[in-house]
């Protein structure tokens, strides 16, 4: 089980009360900004249409429901952030099994949500909430990889 | 039996050494960002380094002879503004990243010893730093094109180590 301690508890929660989930523009979406600075990424989402350049990226209607799905999973993860091994064991199968998405991907993921909420904060994302961000990014990459065999 | 060869001859107008190469369109996109920052790199910088020291601890190792290594300490604000005056520098050099950067990657590589891998982890705090003081210019295509020149960075100091 992770330890957590007060100031990282509260910080995580903090952040994610400030993240604006309705916004799409390109501050805000991680999930948008990881197809465009990673394209590989894009190969996990054929089915999503005109993914062709940044414009087309941003303007996708799939990809911007797909952006609120990604932040969703990342809310039941602090909702439970005692445990978000066992929390996420079923989304850790999906990502093995049936997306077949290599884990490597996740911290790409992550990287570009830790840049759109630094936008998003601005000077309120000092190194010490950075630090408790990335500690919790780091728990759910692992706890996204552990069920892959 | 009947083979047939096909032999595909690509033709291109890049430099077949280079490897993920930064396109005319990265390197002006990299050049017209980084006029942004003239006036505030000891700033910028100071944040970065203090940011890889705070978020990612292992980094602390490569200055264990600082007094000081708390963020915004003079030894930090001090080599901040020394990072930030090389990547300045690589960006006039963008062109030829191997050679321009040779000496300092002698340094990292025989001198210094830093892990390579460390060089993506500074990287990723500098784009951190960059996205808060510039929100809105720092664009998914910035983005992109200041990720790659921070590799093609970090590829032109690996050159020297092995």
């Amino acid at each position: 089980m992770v330890a957590w301690t007060d100031f990282e508890r509260a910080t995580i929660k903090d952040i994610f009360s400030k993240i604006d989930y309705e916004c799409n523009l390109f501050k805000c979406s991680c999930f948008l900004r990881c197809l465009i600075v990673y394209p590989w990424t894009q190969r996990y989402f054929a089915g999503f249409g005109n993914l062709y350049n940044a414009a087309a990226i941003t303007s996708n209607p799939k990809v911007a429901a797909h952006g609120k799905v990604v932040m969703q999973g990342l809310e039941k993860a602090v909702k439970n952030m005692d445990n978000i091994k066992a929390t996420f064991t079923e989304l850790s199968t999906l990502h093995s099994e049936k997306l077949q998405v290599d884990p490597d991907n996740f911290m790409l993921l992550g990287d570009c949500l830790a840049i759109v909420v630094a936008a998003q904060l601005g000077k309120d994302f000092t190194p010490e909430v950075h630090a408790a961000f990335q500690k919790f990014l780091a728990v759910v990459v692992s706890s996204l990889r552990r069920q892959y065999y | 039996l009947h083979f047939s060869f096909l032999v595909v001859k690509t033709t291109s107008n890049r430099n077949p050494t280079d490897k993920m190469s930064l396109s005319a369109k990265d390197k002006n996109t990299v050049k017209a960002f980084w006029a942004n920052v003239v006036g505030m790199e000891e700033d910028i910088g100071c944040d970065a380094v203090s940011r890889m020291l705070t978020v990612y601890p292992q980094t602390k190792i490569y200055f264990s002879h600082w007094k000081d290594l708390s963020p915004g300490s003079a030894p930090v604000r001090k080599h901040g503004a020394t990072v930030m005056t090389a990547v300045t520098d690589a960006v006039s050099k963008i062109d030829d990243l191997t050679g321009g950067l040779l000496s300092l990657s002698e340094l990292h590589a025989f001198t210094l010893r830093v892990d390579p891998a460390n060089f993506k982890v500074l990287a990723h705090n500098l784009l951190v730093v960059l996205a808060i003081v510039f929100p809105n210019d720092f664009t998914p295509e910035v983005h992109v094109a200041m990720d790659k020149f921070l590799a093609a960075v970090a590829r032109a100091l690996s050159e020297k180590y092995r």
